[in-house]
Protein backbone atom coordinates (compact mmCIF):
# COMPACT_ATOMS: atom_id res chain seq x y z
CA UNK A 1 0.00 0.00 0.00
CA UNK A 2 2.78 2.50 0.73
CA UNK A 3 5.61 2.63 -1.76
CA UNK A 4 9.62 3.73 -0.20
CA UNK A 5 8.93 7.36 -0.42
CA UNK A 6 5.41 7.35 1.25
CA UNK A 7 6.74 5.20 4.02
CA UNK A 8 9.32 6.88 4.17
CA UNK A 9 7.56 10.29 5.16
CA UNK A 10 5.70 8.80 7.60
CA UNK A 11 8.73 6.89 9.49
CA UNK A 12 11.29 9.11 8.84
CA UNK A 13 10.30 11.95 11.83
CA UNK A 14 9.45 8.74 14.62
CA UNK A 15 13.27 8.10 14.62
CA UNK A 16 15.56 9.28 11.88
CA UNK A 17 14.56 12.90 12.07
CA UNK A 18 12.00 13.70 15.00
CA UNK A 19 11.20 17.37 15.07
CA UNK A 20 11.46 17.79 18.88
CA UNK A 21 14.63 15.88 19.45
CA UNK A 22 16.03 16.35 16.29
CA UNK A 23 14.99 19.41 14.62
CA UNK A 24 14.16 20.82 18.31
CA UNK A 25 11.41 22.26 17.15
CA UNK A 26 7.75 22.31 18.97
CA UNK A 27 9.72 22.47 22.84
CA UNK A 28 7.56 25.14 24.15
CA UNK A 29 3.70 22.54 24.32
CA UNK A 30 6.52 20.10 25.30
CA UNK A 31 6.54 21.61 28.24
CA UNK A 32 3.85 23.06 29.02
CA UNK A 33 1.17 19.82 28.66
CA UNK A 34 3.46 17.19 29.93
CA UNK A 35 2.66 17.10 33.62
CA UNK A 36 0.39 14.64 33.46
CA UNK A 37 -0.30 11.41 30.71
CA UNK A 38 -3.94 12.36 30.00
CA UNK A 39 -3.09 15.99 28.46
CA UNK A 40 -0.13 14.87 26.97
CA UNK A 41 -2.18 12.33 24.85
CA UNK A 42 -4.64 14.25 24.53
CA UNK A 43 -2.35 16.97 22.93
CA UNK A 44 -1.00 14.26 20.80
CA UNK A 45 -4.33 13.45 19.30
CA UNK A 46 -4.93 17.26 18.55
CA UNK A 47 -1.72 17.83 16.77
CA UNK A 48 -1.95 14.75 14.95
CA UNK A 49 -5.59 15.96 13.83
CA UNK A 50 -4.81 19.28 12.93
CA UNK A 51 -1.23 18.31 11.31
CA UNK A 52 -2.55 15.59 8.78
CA UNK A 53 -6.05 17.82 8.21
CA UNK A 54 -3.37 21.07 7.41
CA UNK A 55 -0.82 19.13 5.47
CA UNK A 56 -3.76 17.61 3.36
CA UNK A 57 -5.38 20.37 2.61
CA UNK A 58 -2.24 22.58 1.78
CA UNK A 59 -1.19 19.96 -0.79
CA UNK A 60 -4.57 20.17 -2.95
CA UNK A 61 -4.00 23.83 -2.72
CA UNK A 62 -0.62 23.59 -3.73
CA UNK A 63 -0.65 24.48 -7.28
CA UNK A 64 -3.58 27.30 -7.29
CA UNK A 65 -1.52 29.22 -4.13
CA UNK A 66 -0.10 31.85 -4.98
CA UNK A 67 3.38 32.17 -3.98
CA UNK A 68 3.53 35.58 -2.77
CA UNK A 69 0.88 34.86 -0.04
CA UNK A 70 1.32 31.03 0.59
CA UNK A 71 2.40 31.55 4.01
CA UNK A 72 -0.73 33.59 5.16
CA UNK A 73 -2.78 31.07 3.23
CA UNK A 74 -1.06 28.33 5.23
CA UNK A 75 -1.32 30.48 8.21
CA UNK A 76 -5.04 31.07 7.86
CA UNK A 77 -5.45 27.03 7.41
CA UNK A 78 -3.80 25.93 10.31
CA UNK A 79 -5.25 28.26 12.50
CA UNK A 80 -8.73 27.08 11.27
CA UNK A 81 -8.61 23.88 11.95
CA UNK A 82 -6.67 24.65 15.52
CA UNK A 83 -10.02 26.95 16.26
CA UNK A 84 -12.26 23.98 15.59
CA UNK A 85 -10.18 21.29 17.63
CA UNK A 86 -10.24 23.77 20.34
CA UNK A 87 -14.14 23.82 20.20
CA UNK A 88 -14.51 20.17 20.06
CA UNK A 89 -12.19 19.98 22.87
CA UNK A 90 -14.49 22.38 24.97
CA UNK A 91 -17.50 20.93 23.63
CA UNK A 92 -17.13 17.30 24.72
CA UNK A 93 -13.69 16.79 26.76
CA UNK A 94 -14.38 19.75 28.81
CA UNK A 95 -12.03 18.81 31.92
CA UNK A 96 -9.00 17.81 29.60
CA UNK A 97 -9.73 21.47 27.47
CA UNK A 98 -9.47 23.18 31.11
CA UNK A 99 -5.94 21.88 31.82
CA UNK A 100 -4.92 22.44 28.49
CA UNK A 101 -6.01 25.99 28.00
CA UNK A 102 -3.93 28.20 26.02
CA UNK A 103 -1.90 25.16 24.84
CA UNK A 104 -4.36 24.13 22.19
CA UNK A 105 -4.57 27.29 21.00
CA UNK A 106 -1.07 27.90 20.68
CA UNK A 107 -0.92 24.80 18.52
CA UNK A 108 -0.71 27.59 15.72
CA UNK A 109 2.98 28.45 16.80
CA UNK A 110 3.81 24.86 16.85
CA UNK A 111 6.47 25.44 14.78
CA UNK A 112 6.51 22.10 13.24
CA UNK A 113 2.61 22.78 11.68
CA UNK A 114 3.63 25.32 9.47
CA UNK A 115 7.35 23.81 8.61
CA UNK A 116 5.58 20.82 7.18
CA UNK A 117 2.93 22.45 5.73
CA UNK A 118 5.71 25.06 3.96
CA UNK A 119 8.50 22.63 3.34
CA UNK A 120 6.64 19.43 2.43
CA UNK A 121 2.92 19.90 2.22
CA UNK A 122 3.38 22.61 -1.05
CA UNK A 123 5.96 20.26 -2.87
CA UNK A 124 4.42 17.20 -2.33
CA UNK A 125 0.76 15.22 -3.17
CA UNK A 126 -1.74 14.92 -0.78
CA UNK A 127 -1.39 11.65 0.43
CA UNK A 128 1.99 11.53 0.79
CA UNK A 129 1.75 14.90 2.50
CA UNK A 130 -1.13 13.19 4.95
CA UNK A 131 1.33 10.70 6.02
CA UNK A 132 4.15 13.48 6.62
CA UNK A 133 1.70 15.54 9.00
CA UNK A 134 1.07 12.06 10.60
CA UNK A 135 4.61 10.84 11.00
CA UNK A 136 5.76 14.31 12.24
CA UNK A 137 2.72 14.82 14.73
CA UNK A 138 3.11 11.13 16.26
CA UNK A 139 7.26 11.80 16.35
CA UNK A 140 6.16 14.97 18.11
CA UNK A 141 3.86 13.22 20.25
CA UNK A 142 5.74 9.86 21.02
CA UNK A 143 8.33 12.37 22.63
CA UNK A 144 5.68 13.99 24.61
CA UNK A 145 4.09 11.26 25.85
CA UNK A 146 7.61 9.96 26.94
CA UNK A 147 8.35 13.11 28.45
CA UNK A 148 4.62 13.28 30.54
CA UNK A 149 5.34 9.29 31.48
CA UNK A 150 8.26 10.26 33.74
CA UNK A 151 6.82 13.53 35.13
CA UNK A 152 4.06 11.73 35.71
CA UNK A 153 5.58 8.80 37.42
CA UNK A 154 8.49 10.60 39.51
CA UNK A 155 6.76 13.85 40.26
CA UNK A 156 3.31 12.45 41.52
CA UNK A 157 3.45 8.80 41.51
CA UNK A 158 0.44 8.29 39.39
CA UNK A 159 -0.01 7.56 35.72
CA UNK A 160 -3.21 8.61 34.14
CA UNK A 161 -4.11 9.59 37.94
CA UNK A 162 -3.90 6.19 38.86
CA UNK A 163 -1.14 5.23 41.43
CA UNK A 164 1.80 3.50 40.86
CA UNK A 165 4.26 3.64 43.54
CA UNK A 166 2.92 1.54 46.42
CA UNK A 167 2.20 3.23 49.97
CA UNK A 168 4.88 1.01 51.15
CA UNK A 169 7.46 2.65 49.73
CA UNK A 170 6.01 5.75 50.63
CA UNK A 171 5.81 4.53 54.05
CA UNK A 172 9.84 3.89 54.18
CA UNK A 173 10.08 7.47 53.27
CA UNK A 174 10.41 7.70 49.68
CA UNK A 175 9.14 10.94 48.33
CA UNK A 176 7.90 12.32 45.11
CA UNK A 177 10.31 14.71 43.14
CA UNK A 178 8.32 17.74 43.22
CA UNK A 179 10.99 19.34 40.35
CA UNK A 180 8.94 17.11 37.77
CA UNK A 181 6.07 19.23 38.13
CA UNK A 182 7.62 22.49 37.24
CA UNK A 183 9.19 23.21 33.56
CA UNK A 184 12.69 22.68 34.96
CA UNK A 185 11.61 18.47 35.14
CA UNK A 186 10.53 18.56 31.63
CA UNK A 187 13.98 20.04 30.56
CA UNK A 188 15.94 17.65 32.26
CA UNK A 189 14.03 14.52 30.79
CA UNK A 190 13.65 15.99 27.69
CA UNK A 191 16.95 16.67 27.78
CA UNK A 192 18.39 13.12 28.72
CA UNK A 193 15.88 11.50 25.54
CA UNK A 194 17.29 13.42 23.06
CA UNK A 195 20.69 12.13 24.19
CA UNK A 196 19.41 8.39 23.73
CA UNK A 197 17.89 9.19 21.06
CA UNK A 198 20.60 10.77 19.26
CA UNK A 199 22.46 7.48 20.56
CA UNK A 200 20.13 5.29 19.19
CA UNK A 201 19.55 6.65 16.00
CA UNK A 202 23.64 7.04 15.21
CA UNK A 203 23.67 10.66 14.92
CA UNK A 204 27.13 12.51 14.12
CA UNK A 205 27.23 15.71 15.31
CA UNK A 206 29.02 18.29 13.21
CA UNK B 1 3.59 34.87 -11.12
CA UNK B 2 0.05 35.31 -10.60
CA UNK B 3 -2.31 38.47 -11.45
CA UNK B 4 -3.16 40.49 -8.34
CA UNK B 5 -6.30 40.27 -9.19
CA UNK B 6 -6.06 36.44 -8.92
CA UNK B 7 -4.17 36.70 -5.83
CA UNK B 8 -6.93 38.88 -4.24
CA UNK B 9 -9.68 36.54 -5.36
CA UNK B 10 -7.68 33.74 -4.23
CA UNK B 11 -7.55 34.95 -0.40
CA UNK B 12 -10.83 36.49 -0.48
CA UNK B 13 -12.70 33.17 -1.20
CA UNK B 14 -10.14 31.41 0.88
CA UNK B 15 -11.72 33.45 4.20
CA UNK B 16 -15.31 33.07 3.32
CA UNK B 17 -14.80 29.11 3.11
CA UNK B 18 -12.74 28.96 6.47
CA UNK B 19 -15.01 31.90 7.97
CA UNK B 20 -18.05 30.03 7.37
CA UNK B 21 -16.73 26.51 8.26
CA UNK B 22 -15.72 28.22 11.85
CA UNK B 23 -19.05 30.15 12.36
CA UNK B 24 -21.00 26.96 11.97
CA UNK B 25 -18.51 24.82 14.09
CA UNK B 26 -18.75 27.70 16.70
CA UNK B 27 -22.55 28.15 16.75
CA UNK B 28 -23.34 24.02 16.79
CA UNK B 29 -21.24 23.63 19.34
CA UNK B 30 -22.40 26.85 21.33
CA UNK B 31 -25.11 25.15 23.22
CA UNK B 32 -23.04 22.36 24.83
CA UNK B 33 -19.62 24.50 25.51
CA UNK B 34 -22.61 26.49 27.70
CA UNK B 35 -23.78 23.07 29.27
CA UNK B 36 -20.18 22.47 30.26
CA UNK B 37 -19.48 25.70 31.68
CA UNK B 38 -22.84 25.54 33.90
CA UNK B 39 -22.00 22.07 35.22
CA UNK B 40 -18.11 22.82 35.65
CA UNK B 41 -19.76 25.90 37.73
CA UNK B 42 -22.43 23.10 39.83
CA UNK B 43 -19.58 21.30 40.49
CA UNK B 44 -17.80 23.39 42.23
CA UNK B 45 -20.54 24.97 44.48
CA UNK B 46 -21.19 21.26 45.35
CA UNK B 47 -18.06 20.56 46.45
CA UNK B 48 -17.18 23.32 48.28
CA UNK B 49 -20.66 22.32 50.15
CA UNK B 50 -18.70 19.01 51.44
CA UNK B 51 -20.28 17.12 48.56
CA UNK B 52 -17.84 14.42 46.83
CA UNK B 53 -17.99 12.38 44.02
CA UNK B 54 -17.43 8.62 45.33
CA UNK B 55 -16.93 5.04 43.10
CA UNK B 56 -20.54 4.06 42.96
CA UNK B 57 -22.10 7.68 42.50
CA UNK B 58 -18.65 9.38 39.89
CA UNK B 59 -19.99 12.88 39.04
CA UNK B 60 -21.34 13.07 35.41
CA UNK B 61 -23.25 15.95 33.75
CA UNK B 62 -26.54 14.09 34.64
CA UNK B 63 -25.64 13.10 38.53
CA UNK B 64 -24.48 16.18 39.24
CA UNK B 65 -27.78 18.43 38.33
CA UNK B 66 -29.52 15.55 40.02
CA UNK B 67 -27.90 16.35 43.12
CA UNK B 68 -27.67 19.80 42.45
CA UNK B 69 -31.52 19.95 42.11
CA UNK B 70 -32.19 17.77 44.72
CA UNK B 71 -30.08 19.42 47.94
CA UNK B 72 -29.48 23.37 46.50
CA UNK B 73 -31.65 25.82 46.31
CA UNK B 74 -30.63 29.90 45.78
CA UNK B 75 -31.74 33.25 46.75
CA UNK B 76 -30.35 36.09 45.36
CA UNK B 77 -29.51 39.45 47.38
CA UNK B 78 -29.62 43.06 46.77
CA UNK B 79 -26.76 45.32 47.64
CA UNK B 80 -28.14 45.93 51.11
CA UNK B 81 -27.83 42.46 51.95
CA UNK B 82 -31.80 42.20 51.52
CA UNK B 83 -33.87 39.40 49.58
CA UNK B 84 -35.26 39.31 46.34
CA UNK B 85 -38.38 37.84 46.73
CA UNK B 86 -39.17 35.11 43.89
CA UNK B 87 -35.42 35.47 42.42
CA UNK B 88 -33.09 32.72 42.07
CA UNK B 89 -29.28 32.63 40.90
CA UNK B 90 -30.58 31.63 37.25
CA UNK B 91 -32.26 35.01 36.67
CA UNK B 92 -29.40 37.16 37.38
CA UNK B 93 -28.58 39.35 34.22
CA UNK B 94 -25.07 40.12 33.70
CA UNK B 95 -23.95 43.43 35.34
CA UNK B 96 -26.44 43.41 37.52
CA UNK B 97 -26.01 44.41 41.40
CA UNK B 98 -27.23 41.37 42.39
CA UNK B 99 -25.55 38.24 44.82
CA UNK B 100 -26.09 34.72 44.59
CA UNK B 101 -26.17 32.40 47.64
CA UNK B 102 -26.16 28.64 47.14
CA UNK B 103 -28.24 27.32 50.10
CA UNK B 104 -27.56 23.13 50.70
CA UNK B 105 -30.69 21.71 52.54
CA UNK B 106 -30.12 18.26 53.83
CA UNK B 107 -33.36 16.70 55.21
CA UNK B 108 -34.94 20.17 55.67
CA UNK B 109 -32.06 21.51 57.58
CA UNK B 110 -30.25 24.49 56.18
CA UNK B 111 -26.35 22.58 55.86
CA UNK B 112 -24.76 25.42 54.78
CA UNK B 113 -24.44 28.88 52.27
CA UNK B 114 -21.89 29.15 48.87
CA UNK B 115 -21.05 32.57 47.63
CA UNK B 116 -18.99 33.03 44.64
CA UNK B 117 -16.04 35.26 44.99
CA UNK B 118 -13.54 36.37 42.59
CA UNK B 119 -10.76 38.50 42.45
CA UNK B 120 -7.00 39.06 41.00
CA UNK B 121 -4.43 36.71 42.13
CA UNK B 122 -0.63 37.42 40.20
CA UNK B 123 -1.43 37.14 37.21
CA UNK B 124 -5.34 36.25 36.58
CA UNK B 125 -8.50 36.87 38.11
CA UNK B 126 -9.93 33.87 39.91
CA UNK B 127 -12.85 32.98 40.39
CA UNK B 128 -14.60 30.39 42.87
CA UNK B 129 -17.05 29.62 45.78
CA UNK B 130 -16.71 29.84 49.48
CA UNK B 131 -18.88 28.14 51.62
CA UNK B 132 -20.44 29.02 55.02
CA UNK B 133 -21.62 26.65 57.95
CA UNK B 134 -24.85 26.94 58.69
CA UNK B 135 -24.32 29.27 61.57
CA UNK B 136 -22.90 32.09 59.01
CA UNK B 137 -19.54 32.65 60.87
CA UNK B 138 -17.15 29.22 59.99
CA UNK B 139 -15.67 28.62 56.45
CA UNK B 140 -17.39 25.18 55.16
CA UNK B 141 -15.32 25.11 51.90
CA UNK B 142 -13.37 26.77 49.08
CA UNK B 143 -12.90 25.85 45.65
CA UNK B 144 -11.79 27.79 42.14
CA UNK B 145 -12.96 27.09 38.88
CA UNK B 146 -11.18 29.25 36.85
CA UNK B 147 -7.78 30.67 37.33
CA UNK B 148 -4.05 31.87 35.29
CA UNK B 149 -2.07 31.26 38.11
CA UNK B 150 1.72 29.16 37.43
CA UNK B 151 0.94 25.78 37.81
CA UNK B 152 2.56 24.46 41.08
CA UNK B 153 3.02 27.95 43.07
CA UNK B 154 -0.24 30.03 42.82
CA UNK B 155 -1.56 27.25 40.51
CA UNK B 156 -1.80 25.53 44.01
CA UNK B 157 -4.89 27.55 45.20
CA UNK B 158 -7.18 24.74 43.38
CA UNK B 159 -5.39 21.68 45.24
CA UNK B 160 -7.48 19.66 47.89
CA UNK B 161 -4.49 20.31 50.89
CA UNK B 162 -5.09 24.49 50.62
CA UNK B 163 -8.88 24.42 49.95
CA UNK B 164 -8.84 21.56 53.15
CA UNK B 165 -7.06 24.34 55.74
CA UNK B 166 -10.34 26.51 55.24
CA UNK B 167 -12.63 24.39 56.69
CA UNK B 168 -13.60 25.02 60.36
CA UNK B 169 -11.95 28.11 60.09
CA UNK B 170 -13.47 31.55 61.35
CA UNK B 171 -14.10 34.77 59.58
CA UNK B 172 -16.12 36.56 62.79
CA UNK B 173 -13.44 37.46 65.63
CA UNK B 174 -15.10 37.32 69.08
CA UNK B 175 -16.56 40.01 68.67
CA UNK B 176 -18.84 39.87 66.06
CA UNK B 177 -16.22 41.75 63.37
CA UNK B 178 -15.78 40.17 59.73
CA UNK B 179 -11.75 39.70 59.91
CA UNK B 180 -11.77 37.32 56.75
CA UNK B 181 -9.44 34.20 56.79
CA UNK B 182 -5.68 35.14 55.90
CA UNK B 183 -3.66 32.46 53.99
CA UNK B 184 -0.40 33.79 55.81
CA UNK B 185 3.52 32.91 55.04
CA UNK B 186 4.43 29.39 56.23
CA UNK B 187 2.33 26.98 58.14
CA UNK B 188 -0.30 28.40 61.18
CA UNK B 189 1.05 28.15 65.08
CA UNK B 190 -1.23 26.21 66.96
CA UNK B 191 -1.09 28.06 69.55
CA UNK B 192 -1.71 31.45 68.31
CA UNK B 193 -4.89 32.64 69.50
CA UNK B 194 -5.29 34.21 65.97
CA UNK B 195 -5.07 30.90 64.08
CA UNK B 196 -8.48 30.71 64.19
CA UNK B 197 -9.06 32.65 61.14
CA UNK B 198 -5.14 31.55 59.59
CA UNK B 199 -4.33 28.96 57.01
CA UNK B 200 -0.74 27.69 55.33
CA UNK B 201 0.29 29.40 53.15
CA UNK B 202 1.80 28.74 49.68
CA UNK B 203 5.42 28.95 49.16
CA UNK B 204 6.11 30.43 45.99
CA UNK B 205 2.61 32.19 46.04
CA UNK B 206 2.77 35.10 48.13
CA UNK B 207 1.10 37.03 45.76
CA UNK B 208 -1.48 34.72 45.06
CA UNK B 209 -2.31 34.30 48.30
CA UNK B 210 -2.50 38.47 49.28
CA UNK B 211 -5.01 38.83 46.86
CA UNK B 212 -7.15 35.53 47.25
CA UNK B 213 -6.81 37.11 51.05
CA UNK B 214 -8.00 40.72 50.07
CA UNK B 215 -10.83 39.36 47.06
CA UNK B 216 -12.08 36.39 50.21
CA UNK B 217 -12.48 40.15 52.18
CA UNK B 218 -13.99 42.24 49.97
CA UNK B 219 -16.73 39.36 48.81
CA UNK B 220 -17.80 38.54 52.36
CA UNK B 221 -18.44 42.31 53.18
CA UNK B 222 -20.99 42.14 50.73
CA UNK B 223 -22.40 39.25 52.24
CA UNK B 224 -21.92 40.23 56.06
CA UNK B 225 -25.34 42.30 56.17
CA UNK B 226 -26.82 38.83 55.05
CA UNK B 227 -24.58 36.66 57.49
CA UNK B 228 -25.01 39.15 60.31
CA UNK B 229 -28.75 38.09 59.89
CA UNK B 230 -28.04 34.33 59.68
CA UNK B 231 -25.51 34.67 63.07
CA UNK B 232 -28.64 36.26 65.06
CA UNK B 233 -30.94 33.66 64.46
CA UNK B 234 -32.54 34.19 61.13
CA UNK B 235 -33.70 31.23 58.72
CA UNK B 236 -33.89 31.20 54.97
CA UNK B 237 -35.73 28.11 53.53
Amino acid sequence: MLNKKSKAALTDPLMNNNPITLQVLGICSALAVTVKMDTAVVMTLAVIAVMSVSNTVIALLRNLIPSKVRIIVQLAVIASLVILTDQVLKAFMYDISKQLSVFVGLIITNCIVMGRAEAFAMQNGPWRSFLDGFGNALGYGMILIAVAFFRELLGSGTLFGFQMIPDALYAAGYENMGIMVLSPGAFIILGLIVWVQRIAANIEED
Amino acid sequence: MRSNSYTLGFTASVTIVLGFLLSLAASALKEQQDLNVQIDKKKNILRSLDFAPSEESPWTPETVQTIFDDYISSIVLDPNGTIVSNTTADDIQDGAALHPVFIKTMNGVVDGYAIPISGKGLWSTLYGYFAVESDGATAKGITFYKHGETPGLGGEVEKPWFQNNYKGKRFIDGDGNLIGIQSIKGAVDASDDEAYHKVDGISGATMTTKGLNQFLLDDLKIYEPFFQRIRAGERVN
